[in-house]
C-alpha cells in the first residue's frame, strides 16, 4: 500500500483553491495563460533592447545632437553612412581594429588550447595550476590596464627589464606604450594575458567532453599519440575551441577599455580601435546621429561575420 | 509579558518621536546646495573656505568632486542629460559656449546687476575666458572663480649647484638661468637630459603629450602661440588659412616636437598634468610644464618644494610671449531645483574678503581687488608668475563644437609630434580642414 513505485497506487491530495483564484483561470486558454507569463519578458525585451535599436536606426538619419535637444532634427537620408564608410581614418580605425582582433584571437587560442590540453593530463598540482593561470581573467579591465601601464614603464617597469635581460638592450630604451610599431603588440599582449585562459576553460570543457573510450578503442588500433591528437582530440574538441574564438572574437570587436587605459587611441592614432571612435563621436563631439551610423555599421559587421560563423560552427559540430 | 511589550513600545514610540523630531529640525535648518568641480588641490581648499559660506547663511554645501581624467565626460553628460546633480558648476572655460546655447547654465546679467558684481573688478582675461559668450560681449554664464594658466616649475637646488652652472656656462657661454625664450628653455632641458644628479639619471623636461583627452593641445599651444599662431584671422571670423597653419606656426610645433623628442623622460607619450606632477615630485626632471593650480601644492612637496622648486612663465618665442589659459567660472545650473541658494552663493563668493581668503587657502581668484593689490606678488613665490601669465593668456575655442574642435588638434597634433607621422605643415594644413569642415557642419560661414 505505501509502496510508492507503484504509480497506480499513487494518491494525490487535493490541495484546496480558493474559489476566487478558481473562478479567474477558469475560461482561460493555455495561449492565454502563456502570454500572461511571456508578456512580461517581450515589454522588457521591447524596452531594453528593441526600442533602443530602432530608435538608434532612426537616429542614424538625422543630424540628432543629444546636447542640443532643442535644435531642430533634420532627416539626412544615408548622409552619414556614406560619409563614414568613405572617411580614411575610420577605416583606418577599422583596420587597427581588425588587426588586435585577429592578432588576440590566435594568440588566445593557440595558447589557451595548449594549456589546456596541458591541464586535462591531470599532473600533480595541476589544480593548483588552473587556479593560478585563471587569476587575470577574474581581475577588472581597469586594473589590468594601470597594472601593465606600470610593467610598461620603459624606467621603473618589470617588462621592460625582462626584455632588456633577454636581449642585451637598455631598458629605457623602447617603449611599449609610446611606439607606432609597439603599441598595437603592447595591448595584444594584455589581452592575451588577460583572456588566454577563458579561452582555456573552453577547450578544457571540450577536452574533457571526450569519451575515454575512444581513445581507448584507438590504443587497440595501436594509434600513435600524434595520430590521436589530429584524428580523435582536435576534430571532437573544434566546436568548442570555434565557440571560443567567435566569444573572443566578438568580444574584441568591441574592445575599448583596456585600450583607453594603456594607451588612450596613441600614439597619434595607432591603436584607436572603432569603439574608441565612436565613443569620441558619440561622449566628447556628442554628434549622436553620426554615431548611431557608425554604431550601426558596426553591428551590422558584427552581427554578418558572427552569422557566418555560426553556419560554419554548426556545419562542423554536425559532422 | 504585557509588562514588557508595553515598555517595549512605549521605548519604540520615544525613540521615533525622538528621530522625528531630529529630522525635522534637520530639515528646518536649511536646504543643501551640490557644487561640481575636479577632484584637486583647489577644490580642497574650496571645501574649507565654502564653510564660512554655510556659517554666514545656513545653507549646507555637497560637493561632487571627479578626476580630471572623467572631469568633462561626467559633468558634460549631467549636463546634457539635464540633469540636477549640481546647482553650482565649476565649468571649464571651453565649455561657456556650449553650456550658453543649450541652455544650460543661467544667464547672470540680471543678478549681476541687481546684486552690483562688476565683471570691472575682475581681471580682462578671466572675464573673457571663464564668463562671456559670445566672446567680448557682455553676456555673462559664469562668475570667474579659479584663474588658471600654464606655466613652469624648475629645479631651482640644481640650478644653483656650482659644478652644473660651471658645465652649462662652458657649453652654452651663458648663466644657466630661467630661460627667458623658448630657446634658451631647450638648452637647458637639453643640458640636464641622461644629466646624473646625486647617482641618478635625470631628464630635461616634462611636458603635455596626453592623447585622450585634451592633453597635447594644451601643451603644443605654448610653442604655437608663441611662434605665431593665431586660431583665426582677426578681421575676418572662421578664416584660418595663413593663420593656423603660417610658416612660423609650423616653426613652432616643429620645436615642440623637437623639445619632445630631445627632452622628455622615458616613456612620457601619454603625459598630462598628473605625470607632469609624478615626474617632477620623483625627482626625475629640471623643467615641468604644468597649470599654475597645481603649483601651492608642488610648493609644500616635502621633497621638491621650498627652496628647491622655482616657477617661470611660458618663456617668449620668436612671435610673442603667451601662454595657454587654465582655470574655470562658475556657473548655476539652469536644471538646479536650488537655483536661489546657488545664486546666494556666487554671491558670497565675489566679495572681496571672501576673494583674498580664497587665494590664501590656495585658490587662485580673479578679483583685481585681490591680483592688483601691491603685496600680491610677493605673496607666493609663483604670485608674481601667474600674475604675468594671466596677462598674456590665449584660450582655445570656446565654440558650442569646441569638443569636436579639440578631437582633431589632438590628433593631428599626436600624430605629429609623437607617433611620427608627416610633417609639421601637413599637420597644421590638415587640422585647418578639420576645422573647416567642423564649422561649415555647424552653419558657419567664412
Amino acid at each position: 500500500m505505501n509502496d510508492l513505485s507503484t504509480s497506480s497506487q499513487i494518491t494525490y491530495r487535493a490541495v484546496p483553491i480558493r474559489s476566487g483564484v478558481i473562478r479567474r483561470i477558469r475560461g482561460l486558454s493555455d495561449r492565454t495563460l502563456a502570454w500572461i507569463f511571456i508578456t512580461p519578458t517581450i515589454v522588457l525585451l521591447l524596452a531594453i533592447n528593441i526600442f533602443p535599436l530602432v530608435w538608434t536606426i532612426y537616429l542614424s538619419f538625422t543630424n540628432y545632437r543629444a546636447n542640443r535637444p532643442n535644435a531642430p532634427t533634420i532627416w539626412l537620408g544615408t548622409d552619414w553612412y556614406q560619409s563614414i564608410l568613405t572617411d580614411p581614418d575610420i577605416w583606418a580605425a577599422m583596420q587597427v581594429t581588425a588587426h588586435f582582433v585577429v592578432w588576440t584571437v590566435l594568440i588566445e587560442t593557440v595558447l589557451g588550447f595548449g594549456l589546456a590540453f596541458l591541464i586535462d593530463k591531470k599532473f600533480r598540482g595541476h589544480g593548483l595550476w588552473t587556479t593560478i593561470i585563471l587569476l587575470p581573467m577574474m581581475l577588472s579591465p581597469a586594473v589590468v590596464g594601470n597594472f601593465w601601464t606600470f610593467l610598461y614603464q620603459p624606467q621603473i617597469g618589470l617588462f621592460n627589464y625582462v626584455v632588456a635581460f633577454f636581449t642585451g638592450r637598455d631598458a629605457s630604451s623602447f617603449q611599449m606604450l609610446g611606439d607606432v610599431t609597439l603599441s598595437p603588440w603592447a595591448i595584444v599582449i594584455v589581452d592575451a594575458w588577460m583572456w588566454t585562459p577563458y579561452v582555456m576553460l573552453i577547450c578544457l570543457a571540450g577536452l574533457r567532453s571526450i569519451p575515454d573510450y575512444i581513445y581507448e578503442a584507438a590504443e587497440v588500433d595501436r594509434a600513435s599519440n600524434w595520430r590521436q591528437f589530429w584524428s580523435i582530440t582536435l576534430p571532437m574538441a573544434l566546436p568548442f575551441i570555434m565557440l571560443a574564438v567567435l566569444f573572443r572574437g566578438i568580444e574584441n570587436f568591441k574592445m575599448f577599455d583596456m585600450v583607453n587605459l594603456l594607451t588612450g587611441g596613441g600614439p597619434g592614432s595607432t591603436t584607436e580601435v572603432a569603439s574608441i571612435t565612436l565613443k569620441r563621436a558619440a561622449f566628447e563631439s556628442w554628434r549622436t546621429g553620426y554615431s548611431s551610423a557608425f554604431a550601426i555599421i558596426l553591428f551590422v559587421t558584427v552581427f554578418g561575420l558572427a552569422n557566418i560563423y555560426v553556419k560554419a560552427l554548426n556545419r562542423v559540430k554536425s559532422r | 509579558m504585557r509588562q514588557t511589550v508595553k515598555a517595549l513600545l512605549t521605548t519604540f514610540g520615544v525613540l521615533s518621536s525622538a528621530l522625528g523630531v531630529g529630522v525635522t529640525s534637520a530639515h528646518a535648518q536649511a536646504k543643501t546646495i551640490t557644487l561640481c568641480w575636479a577632484a584637486w588641490d583647489p577644490a580642497n581648499a574650496l571645501v574649507e573656505l565654502s564653510k564660512d559660506f554655510t556659517a554666514k547663511t545656513g545653507i549646507g554645501m555637497k560637493f561632487e568632486f571627479v578626476p580630471w581624467t572623467n572631469y568633462a565626460d561626467r559633468f558634460l553628460n549631467e549636463l546634457n542629460s539635464h540633469g540636477s546633480l549640481c546647482d553650482l558648476i565649476i565649468g571649464d572655460s571651453q565649455w561657456i559656449g556650449g553650456a550658453a546655447e543649450n541652455g544650460q547654465y543661467v544667464k547672470l546679467n540680471d543678478f549681476f546687476k541687481k546684486e552690483g558684481i562688476s565683471m570691472d573688478d575682475y581681471m580682462p582675461a578671466t572675464v573673457v575666458g571663464y564668463s562671456e559668450w559670445p566672446k567680448n560681449s557682455p553676456n555673462y554664464w559664469a562668475l570667474p572663480a579659479m584663474g588658471d594658466a600654464v606655466g613652469w616649475t624648475y629645479r631651482k637646488d640644481w640650478f644653483a649647484r656650482p659644478e652644473i652652472q660651471a658645465d652649462f656656462k662652458a657649453k652654452y657661454g651663458r648663466d644657466l638661468a630661467v630661460p627667458k625664450t623658448l630657446d634658451e628653455l631647450h638648452d637647458i632641458a637639453k643640458f640636464f637630459q641622461g644629466r646624473e644628479i646625486d647617482g641618478k639619471k635625470v631628464y630635461g623636461a616634462s611636458i603635455y603629450t596626453e592623447r585622450g583627452s585634451e592633453g597635447i593641445t594644451m601643451g603644443v599651444s605654448n610653442y604655437l602661440y608663441d611662434y605665431g599662431f593665431q586660431y583665426q584671422d582677426p578681421k575676418k571670423p572662421y578664416s584660418m588659412d595663413g593663420f593656423v597653419n603660417s610658416p612660423s606656426a609650423v616653426k613652432g610645433l616643429e620645436a615642440y616636437k623637437e623639445l619632445y623628442k630631445c627632452c622628455t623622460p622615458p616613456g612620457a607619450s601619454n603625459s598630462y598634468m598628473s605625470e607632469g606632477l609624478d615626474a617632477f615630485k620623483s625627482g626625475q626632471v629640471a623643467l615641468q610644464m604644468n597649470f599654475f593650480a597645481f603649483f601651492p601644492g608642488l610648493y609644500k612637496d616635502p621633497n621638491v618644494g621650498g627652496d628647491k622648486i622655482g616657477f617661470f612663465s611660458n618663456p617668449a618665442g620668436p612671435a610673442t610671449q603667451a601662454t595657454q589659459l587654465g582655470g574655470q567660472g562658475i556657473s548655476v545650473v539652469s536644471y538646479s531645483k536650488n537655483q536661489g541658494e546657488a545664486l546666494q552663493y556666487i554671491k558670497w563668493f565675489s566679495g572681496g574678503d571672501v576673494q583674498k581668503k580664497w587665494w590664501a587657502l590656495g585658490g587662485y581668484s580673479c578679483a583685481k581687488s585681490v591680483l592688483n593689490d601691491p603685496s600680491f606678488p610677493s605673496s607666493a613665490p609663483f604670485a608674481g608668475e601667474f600674475l604675468k601669465s594671466m596677462g598674456m593668456v590665449v584660450d582655445f575655442w570656446a565654440e558650442p563644437s569646441y569638443a569636436q574642435l579639440l578631437q582633431a588638434e589632438q590628433k593631428r597634433v599626436h600624430d605629429y609630434v609623437v607617433a611620427d607621422k608627416g610633417t609639421a605643415q601637413e599637420a597644421l594644413d590638415g587640422l585647418v580642414k578639420d576645422w573647416k569642415a567642423i564649422f561649415k557642419e555647424e552653419g558657419k560661414k567664412f
